[in-house]
Order: C-alpha cells, then sequence, then structure tokens
C-alpha cells in the first residue's frame, strides 16, 4: 500500500509530572511519525509512557518540551497554537477508550449522534451517517438501547463507531481490545485497518495484546520513556 | 439534541422525586408568605370594613383595637352633627366564647347600628339583618351557616347571612349584631359590673357605652379639621382611618408580623442552600460524563448549556409544584392564606437567581475538570 501523508508528527517530545523529588520523567525525547493508513501498536511495559504519548497525540496533555503537529498543522511548539483545542479533536481525533465511556443517558445511536451534532451535521446527515457506521459494525439492531444494556463487545463497537463518526483523520485507541475476547479481538482490529484504508486515516493503539500483533503495520516500542527499536 | 433532557429522562424517578421534594419545600415557602400575607390583611380587614374616614374612640387611648375604648353611645349624636360629617355610627367589639354543634366557638361580636356604618359588608348567603334583634351575620370561617342558631349570653340568635374575610388580628371570626344586642350581651356578660354600679346608686344604673363611633365625611370636608375639632372634647379622641390601619400594624401584629417574616426569612435561606446543594452534587455527579463530552469536542457552551438548563428545570418545576400544592391547600387552613400573584412572581425570581447562581458554582467546577480523567479507570 502506499503511503500517505503524515497525519502526526512529534519531535522530540517530553513530558515529566511534578518537580524535584516526585519528579517523574514519563517520556523524555520521542519521535514518532504516522502517516495516513497505517495502523500503528504502541507497546511497551506498565509506566513506560503509552497513555503519556497518546494523550499529547490527542492534544488532551501538554507536553513538556516538543513539538507536535497533526495532519500538517503545527499544533504545540513551546505552547497550544489553538485555543479551540476541543474543536481540534471533534474534526481530527477520534479516541477509543478502554473503558468505552458512553454516555449512560444517551441511546447507542444518541452516542455516536452526539458527535457529528456537535461538529454541525444537518440532523439528515447525521442520522444517516449514524445508521451507516452502526450497520458497518454490526450494532444497528441495538441502535435504541442505552449503553447499560449493551455487551462489553457491542459497547465497544458503538465506542468504535463514535471515534469515527465525524471522519477524523487520527485515531487514538488505548488497549480497545482489552475488554474483548481473542476473537473479536481481532475482528475490531480487521476492522480499524480497513477504516483506515478506506478514511485514509492513521490508527494508534496503545496494546499488550499479543494476539493481535500481526495486524499492525509497525510496532512501536516505548520504555522508560523512549522509543526503542524491536 | 438536548442532552439536558436525556440526562433526566435518564434517571426520571430520581429527578421527578427530587423536584417533588423542592416542591414541597416550596409550599411551606409559599404557605408561609399566604400566612404572613392573611396575618396583616386579616388585621386589616376588621379596621377596613365599616368603610369609615375616622374613628371617634375615648381620649388618651388608641382604641378600639390597640387599646379598649369606652364612650358614651350617644356621642354618635353629637359627631353626627359635627360640620363634614355625613354618616356616623356607633360600634362596640367583644370576644364572646360559646358552644355550637358540640363545640367550642369563639366569635368577635360587632354591635353596629342598622343603617348606619359598621355592618356587615358583601353577604355571601343569606341576607343582611333585618331584624332589631336575635339575628346575626357571620364569617365563614366560623363554620356556621344561614339557619343555625346560636346561643350568645341569655340569647339565642339565627344566623341570617354569611360574609367572608371578617375577623379580628387574633383570627377570631366576626359575627355582625344590632347594637342594642350588643349592648345587652356586655351587660349580661358582665354582670359584677353592672351589680356594682347599681350598688352605687348610680343614676342611671345603666348608661350605654360603645367602643367607638365611626363616622364617614361628606366629600371635600377636612378631615384634620374635624380630628382637631373632636379632641376638643376631653373625653374624646379621634383617629384617622390611614392613622388606624398604621397603628393596627403597629401595635397590634407587629410582632406576629415579624416572627413570621424572621421564619420567612430563614425558610428562604435554607430552601436556598438546599436548591444549591441539589444542583452542585447533580453536576459533581456528572464529572467524569462532562470529561468524555469535553474530550469528543464538546465546547464550553454545551456543558454549560446542560447544567445550567438543568437547574432551571429544577427550580421551575420545584415552583410550579409548590404553587399548585399550595392551591389546593390553601383553604384548608383555619386563617386566611393570601397569595398575590406578585409574591409568587417574586419567589419564581428568587428561586431563578438561586439556581443560576448554584449552577455557576457546578459549572465552575466542569470547566476545571480534565477531559484526560475520562480516560483515567
Ligand atoms: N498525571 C500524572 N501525574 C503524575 N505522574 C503521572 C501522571 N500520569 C502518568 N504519570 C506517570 O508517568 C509514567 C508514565 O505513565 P503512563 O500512564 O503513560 O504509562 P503507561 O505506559 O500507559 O502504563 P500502563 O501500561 O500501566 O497504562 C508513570 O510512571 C506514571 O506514574
Ligand atoms: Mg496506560
Amino acid at each position: 500500500m502506499p503511503l500517505g501523508d503524515i497525519l502526526v508528527d512529534v519531535q522530540s517530545i517530553a513530558k515529566h509530572f511534578g518537580e524535584g523529588e516526585t519528579r517523574v520523567d514519563a517520556l523524555r525525547s520521542v519521535d514518532l511519525q504516522v502517516r495516513a493508513g497505517e495502523v500503528v501498536a504502541l507497546l511497551g511495559p506498565s509506566g513506560s509512557g503509552k497513555t503519556t504519548l497518546l494523550n499529547i497525540i490527542g492534544c488532551i496533555l501538554e507536553p513538556s518540551a516538543g513539538k507536535v503537529a497533526l495532519d500538517g498543522e503545527l499544533v504545540f511548539d513551546k505552547g497550544w497554537l489553538r485555543t479551540d483545542l476541543r474543536r481540534l479533536r471533534l474534526d481530527k481525533i477520534g479516541f477509543i477508550f478502554q473503558s468505552h465511556n458512553l454516555l449512560p443517558f444517551l441511546t447507542a445511536e444518541e452516542n455516536v449522534a452526539v458527535v457529528l451534532d456537535l461538529a454541525g451535521w444537518q440532523p439528515e446527515d447525521n442520522a444517516n451517517r449514524v445508521h451507516e457506521l452502526l450497520d458497518y459494525l454490526e450494532v444497528g439492531h441495538r441502535a435504541k438501547v442505552k449503553p447499560a444494556l449493551l455487551s462489553g463487545g457491542e459497547a465497544q463497537r458503538v465506542a468504535i463507531a463514535r471515534a469515527l463518526a465525524n471522519r477524523p483523520r487520527i485515531i487514538l485507541a488505548d488497549e480497545p481490545t482489552a475488554a474483548l475476547d481473542s476473537v473479536r479481538a481481532q475482528l475490531v482490529m480487521d476492522l480499524l485497518r480497513k477504516l483506515a484504508v478506506e478514511q485514509e486515516a492513521c490508527i494508534i493503539t496503545v496494546t499488550h495484546d499479543e494476539k493481535i500483533f500481526d495486524r499492525f503495520d509497525r510496532l512501536v516500542n516505548l520504555r522508560d520513556g523512549r522509543l526503542v527499536n524491536g | 439534541m438536548n442532552i439536558a433532557l436525556k440526562d433526566i429522562r435518564h434517571g426520571l424517578f430520581r429527578f421527578v422525586l427530587t423536584c417533588f421534594g423542592l416542591g414541597l419545600l416550596m409550599t411551606v415557602v409559599l404557605a408561609m408568605i399566604g400566612i404572613y400575607n392573611g396575618l396583616v390583611a386579616d388585621a386589616l380587614a376588621i379596621v377596613k370594613l365599616p368603610k369609615a374616614d375616622l374613628w371617634v374612640v375615648e381620649a388618651r387611648t388608641k382604641g378600639p383595637f390597640a387599646e379598649a375604648s369606652k364612650i358614651p353611645a350617644s356621642t354618635r349624636d353629637a359627631v353626627l352633627r359635627m360640620p363634614g360629617v355625613s354618616e356616623a355610627g356607633a360600634i362596640t367589639f367583644q370576644t364572646i366564647e360559646t358552644a355550637h354543634a358540640g363545640r367550642s366557638l369563639r366569635l368577635y361580636v360587632i354591635g353596629f347600628e342598622r343603617g348606619r356604618p359598621g355592618g356587615p359588608d358583601r353577604i355571601v348567603a343569606g341576607r343582611t339583618i333585618g331584624a332589631s334583634h336575635f339575628e346575626l351575620v357571620a364569617d365563614r370561617k366560623s363554620g356556621l351557616q344561614v339557619g343555625d342558631v346560636v346561643r350568645l349570653g341569655r340569647n339565642r340568635f339565627s344566623v341570617v347571612g354569611l360574609v367572608e374575610d371578617a375577623m379580628n388580628s387574633g383570627g377570631d371570626p366576626a359575627a355582625f349584631v344590632t347594637l342594642a344586642d350588643a349592648l345587652e350581651l356586655q351587660t349580661t356578660l358582665d354582670p359584677a359590673a353592672a351589680r356594682i354600679q347599681a350598688a352605687r346608686g348610680s343614676e342611671p344604673a345603666y348608661k350605654p357605652t360603645v367602643a367607638a363611633i365611626i363616622a364617614r365625611v361628606a366629600p371635600g370636608a377636612d378631615i384634620g379639621l374635624l380630628t382637631a375639632t373632636v379632641r376638643q372634647w376631653k373625653h374624646l379622641g379621634a383617629l384617622t382611618q390611614a392613622e388606624q390601619e398604621s397603628l393596627l400594624l403597629v401595635s397590634v401584629v407587629d410582632r406576629a408580623r415579624r416572627q413570621i417574616g424572621l421564619f420567612l426569612g430563614i425558610l428562604l435561606t435554607v430552601s436556598a442552600v438546599v436548591i444549591a446543594l441539589i444542583i452542585y452534587t447533580m453536576t459533581m455527579e456528572k464529572l467524569k460524563q462532562i470529561a468524555t463530552l469535553k474530550l469528543i469536542g464538546a465546547p464550553d457552551r454545551t456543558i454549560i448549556g446542560l447544567i445550567v438548563q438543568q437547574a432551571l428545570i429544577l427550580g421551575a418545576s420545584g415552583w410550579g409544584i409548590g404553587l399548585v400544592l399550595i392551591l389546593l391547600v390553601k383553604d384548608a387552613f383555619p386563617r386566611r392564606v393570601v397569595l398575590e400573584p406578585f409574591n409568587v412572581m417574586v419567589l419564581a425570581g428568587i428561586i431563578a437567581a438561586v439556581c443560576l447562581l448554584a449552577s455557576g458554582l457546578g459549572v465552575r467546577a466542569a470547566l476545571k475538570v480534565d477531559p484526560a480523567t475520562a480516560l483515567g479507570s
């Protein structure tokens, strides 16, 4: 597959928490580029900085140093260059959480629709997109059900639908398959791969799950806040 | 998509329960406002009833409500002869406890001269007093019905008519009788005084006294001049209608009014704190969902809207439920509960302000929450 544009470009990213005695260096000078269509796994032992890196790429955590460019736009260089980070997230980034984090008071379809609503979609396009996605993810028959009544796998697929709804080009997932059995985990990964190609998106997934390693284009290893090879 | 409403519908039972609880609290607040107004209205009812311009009372007294006042009944003719006075009537007031239908009944008996000021106004059932003896017109709150017979002193009176909203500042319902009957009641109820007078050999043994003479003046008459003239008579004093009203408010009901007023203040404060607490906890419970909303890109506007709308819906329902409940139970109160549209609107304003303030606290917490907390396990 020909590689597309660079969607994620982080340079010399460092992040530390606390100061002095309690200082923790979660990331020390990390460089990473991910292109459209790429599916990347972020590996590493617990505490190596995977979640920290993912959150920085997702603009919900401010790096201590370095530069972040998303979809060709420089968004962090010593400080945020955009004030409306939430709009940036809405337009460019889809999050898939480990605990799926659906809003409990909305039905499956509403959980997806709310993103499109916020992004300013017309109600009709919104409804079409929601049903297209839910059907595609094989949870269309559960559209009117609230999250509490969905199975773990169904909830996860609704969460994926929400992450993809506004056609973001950067999809970030923190252990998306941890709650799923291995067959489902592989199905979800296959699905994400397919979407990455179709929507010219990139996918960065934190995972410990060796069963799905073969589904990635690239494995990126973090150790003690640095990238290592192999 | 209105997420505030969706969230309410998700936890509808709990929300309705909260609204209902708040509604009950608002019922108490409205009842208190109504009781306060009722107290003032009741206190003034008796003074306003005769539609007088001038009250002629015993000298150096604040009679006949704030202090006792006794003047000869014959004063009426003297008052009537004064220039500018168009109508005048003698009037007496006394509280009598009697029994009716097996329970005790306190009546505020008003004796008036038929065809002169001081009689019952706006009869709501039956008729006004037509005979010079043994007929009675009572306030509806007394529980008496037209056709009932009550015993007052030595005589039996038949109830011929009913009025509304006539009671003294203590809440005793009024009962109108003719002045002649009232004077006889005074003597029969006070045999000791009568006997003492007889023993003294005062001549005549019985000289009728009344509480006050109420007068109406002709249009354009100078009331100030009239009161000054009356005061020149050594044994008489005079109060204008306005003086009589303010006197009653200041000296008779002032403490009760302040008591209820203070309690109302406390009640409003407690309600404000309760509302604030409910709204604040409602928001705090949603912090994780608010973080999720931020994470998926919801602007502050959406989050503020969620909190403020829910707060206002809560406040409005509480207010509405309170209003409906108080309107349902208000007439069951033994004393008058008077709710003016103005009071109800002011309460709505206070609730709205409290809701907005409380949601301000919630909004502050919500805007501070880090979207990353949505990711935390
Ligand atoms: N908000 C924070 N405050 C202080 N220290 C933090 C914070 N977040 C992360 N850390 C520290 O930074 C380091 C990296 O954390 P991170 O969550 O990125 O690890 P991880 O690779 O995702 O681990 P895991 O596999 O257990 O999820 C850890 O030592 C962690 O304790
Ligand atoms: Mg982690």
